[in-house]
């Protein structure tokens, strides 16, 4: 086997392939072929680095040197100078915020100080696509030993003391619904990996099936080992083929080596796995909803119990586990359950992974102990907001969850706080808002989402949601009345009691949250028909200060309606029935002369 | 709606891929997701062949189709734009942006251009976050739109 001297590591996640990271592997490729350093310089396509705001992401091997913003022009400078000639490409280096100071070590970097990782421990330094790569950091090892020394039973127990709790957004512990499958009597039972991540905003199981396929995979078979089950299926979005096209061939490599099918380790234990397809619902991240839609039906969820660890698939016991939980198991087998109870908190060990995304400086990845608050994750690992603008509210668990505000800043995150400040953890999607965003229009933006999203089963969700949208459209079209606001919130208490599953039941979290936290802002909408944040569009107009126009004209040219006219050098005037609201003429003006009223 | 008529030689395609499922009705989801990609769409006679293969009602074919998001019952333009609305796009501007795209192509979401060319749609998240608000059309992911940016993108086809 060939032994490289340098590795030049490549971000190949979807974010960084959507700024052409593959085409930065080629050309890497291709100058290190024309020096004659195809012997020494390897270069591999990881998974995702985290740090997707910067991207797309190239680290040196062994010196780890982390290049951001790299284009494929630049990567013969990475060659000659950095390969060849041994010196940084200062230009691609990433510039400390504060001290304006080159960093080229990631360690040093805010966005990944305050970092432990756990189930993203592979990404980014592996590539994905080969099986030697994900054994040789231990991978499979704990496999092997659970199938070599220890009982169903007895590894059972070191999954419950390691206190591992659902990662998908209910906290359920783990190795509880291991047991309770395990003791569901059947001659076939099956293991389910939950890959329908629906949440807009969230990315986490798509980075970890991107740039550790095998993790989840090894973690199903020990599921499978446990609970008596020789079979398992992975459901995964349609919408994610990158993933899709990792995990096969990490399944045909598993076969290869034979930890996948017959016998495994001579064990006498058989598994294998099947990948199944989501086709575009988020009510089938319920567990009963994606067990119907494997079996090509409505993914409708049913009333539990039974539980699908009793009556699952095809009506046998089943267990489902999200990826990221999975990605765990190896790893507390591999270091102990000990070792992973002394991360995080006493009722939430370990870590969690959250997509952070939105107003925030460094949108990207992330994995924190719980029990980090959510100022570490925002101002120290996010980098603020963007723009220098003032934060305004963290919306967690996506449609789902509810948003937080300033005084839950230094909350520490786990499943129970996030709860008890009217939230909930979710799959891990947080997005950042500033004060440019107005929160009746942001819960009308979840609404929407569950509207179209409820499968329609049950009449609180199909009608109650809608209806809820309907009140909101109203209030942000300067309509409502204090009447409206009663309504909203008693219905909202209603569907959340009688919805039938968790979709429905927590549809009205971003309502509730943003009339709790932002009770100013409804009434601001209703009794004097403004909006605060200045977004909702009905009740905004564009105005230009005849005193502060210079009539340079730029407004008028770039205004995509010619709702904008007047003389050079004199004052330009705006024809609100024309003007449509985009926006473009404020953001153009250099006199600061318009502003919304 | 128009009736469509499929070539005989692309039926034949069509029940070789129900054979290949086994004609299983657990299976319907894999043999849609199979259909469309041969058809770009899956019309109503398409789902009525489906139904008579995998011996269910076509009530039911139906049912699953219009459940899913995924699947289109309307065939996309030749240039299929989508603009991503998750949460992270939202709150950077996605909106404005698809007004403008609405605007510039005179088409309602979901809908294609007279002439064929683009059609336009919204997706909810395609996971490249940092680089919000995000457009695809076709297999090409434009990073950081705004909405001055749209009559550029759409003047590259």
């Amino acid at each position: 086997m060939a032994r490289f001297k340098n590795h030049i590591l490549v971000c190949g996640g979807t974010g960084c392939r959507a700024s052409e990271s593959e085409a930065i592997a080629v050309n890497l490729k291709r100058s290190i072929d024309e020096n004659n350093l195809e012997n020494d310089v390897q270069v591999v396509r990881t998974g995702c680095f985290g740090f997707c705001e910067k991207g797309p992401v190239v680290k040196m091997v062994p010196d780890n040197t982390f290049y951001v913003h790299v284009t494929p022009d630049d990567a013969e400078d990475l060659v000659l100078e950095h390969l060849i000639k041994g010196r940084k490409v200062e230009r691609l280096l990433y510039v400390d915020p504060e001290t304006k100071e080159h960093v080229s070590d990631s360690k040093h970097m805010d966005f990944y100080k305050k970092q432990i990782r756990i189930a993203l421990r592979n990404c980014g330094f592996i590539n994905p696509e080969n099986i030697d790569e994900y054994i040789a950091r231990d991978g499979y090892s704990a496999l092997g030993t659970i199938l070599d020394e220890m009982t169903p039973e007895e590894a059972i127990k070191v999954v419950k003391d390691s206190g591992l709790r659902g990662r998908g957004g209910g906290g359920f512990p783990t190795g509880l619904k291991w047991e309770i499958t395990l003791k569901s009597e059947s001659e076939q039972k099956y293991v389910v990996c939950n890959a329908d991540e629906g949440d807009p905003g969230a990315f986490m199981d798509r980075s970890i099936l991107e740039g550790d396929p095998h993790s989840v995979l090894e973690a199903m078979a020990i599921c499978g080992y446990c609970i008596g089950a020789d079979a398992g299926l992975i459901y995964i979005r349609a919408e994610y083929p990158l993933a899709i096209k990792r995990l096969k061939i990490a399944i045909e490599q598993a076969r290869d080596y034979g930890l996948f099918g017959k016998d495994i380790f001579g064990s006498g234990f058989n598994f294998d796995v099947e990948i199944r397809y989501g086709a575009g619902a988020f009510v089938c991240g319920e567990e009963t909803a994606l067990i119907h839609s494997m079996e090509g039906l409505r993914g409708e969820p049913t009333v539990k119990p039974p539980f699908p660890s009793v009556s699952g698939y095809k009506g046998k016991p089943t267990n489902v586990n999200n990826v990221e939980t999975f990605a765990n198991i190896p790893a507390i087998f591999l270091k102990g359950a000990d070792w992973f109870r002394k991360i995080g908190t006493e009722k939430s060990p370990g870590t969690k992974v959250f997509a952070l995304a939105g107003k925030v400086n460094n949108v990207g990845l992330i994995e924190v102990p719980m029990g980090t608050t959510l100022r570490e994750v925002i101002f120290d690992i996010g980098g603020g907001i963007k723009g220098g603008k003032k934060f305004k509210a963290v919306q967690t668990g996506g449609p789902s969850g509810g948003c937080l505000t300033v005084n839950h800043l230094d909350l520490p995150i786990d499943y129970d706080s996030l709860i008890a400040s009217g939230s909930m953890m979710g799959s891990g999607g947080m997005i950042v808002m500033d004060e440019d965003d107005c929160m009746v229009s942001m819960a009308k933006f979840y609404l929407d989402f569950t509207v179209e999203e409820s499968c329609g089963k049950c009449s609180p969700c199909r009608i109650g949601n809608k209806r809820l949208y309907e009140l909101l459209e109203k209030i942000t079209l300067g309509k409502g009345d204090e009447g409206d606001l009663t309504r909203l919130r008693n219905l909202a208490n209603v569907i959340k009691d009688t919805a039938l599953c968790g979709l429905g039941q927590t549809s009205p979290n971003p309502v509730l949250s943003t009339m709790d936290n932002f009770p100013e802002e409804y009434e601001a909408h209703v009794k004097e028909s403004k909006c605060p944040a200045g977004q909702c569009r009905a009740l905004m107009q564009y105005v230009i200060h005849p005193k502060l126009c210079t009539g340079c004209t730029l407004c008028a040219r770039v205004c995509p309606v010619d709702a904008i006219s007047g003389d050079k050098k004199m004052p330009h005037f705006i024809d609100t029935s024309i003007c449509i609201k985009c926006g473009a003429c404020m953001d153009k003006c250099k006199f600061g002369a318009i502003s919304i009223q | 709606m128009a009736k469509v008529k499929i070539p005989e030689n692309k039926v034949q395609e069509l029940k070789d891929l129900c054979a290949k499922f086994n004609n299983e009705p657990g299976e319907l989801i894999n043999v849609l997701h199979g259909a469309q990609e041969m058809f770009g769409y899956l019309p109503a006679e398409i789902q009525e062949i489906v139904a008579e293969e995998m011996n269910v009602s076509v009530a039911h074919v139906y049912g699953v189709v219009t459940f899913y998001s995924f699947f289109s019952m309307l065939p996309k333009g030749k240039h299929p734009i989508s603009i991503c609305m998750g949460t992270a796009c939202y709150v950077r501007g996605a909106e404005k942006v698809l007004e403008e795209f609405k605007r510039h192509l005179d088409v309602k979401v979901g809908e294609t251009t007279p002439d064929g060319k683009f059609s336009l749609s919204c997706l909810r998240c395609v996971g490249a976050c940092g680089l919000a608000p995000v457009v695809t059309i076709g297999e090409r992911v434009y990073g950081r739109v705004s909405p001055e940016d749209v009559k550029g993108i759409l003047g590259e086809y």
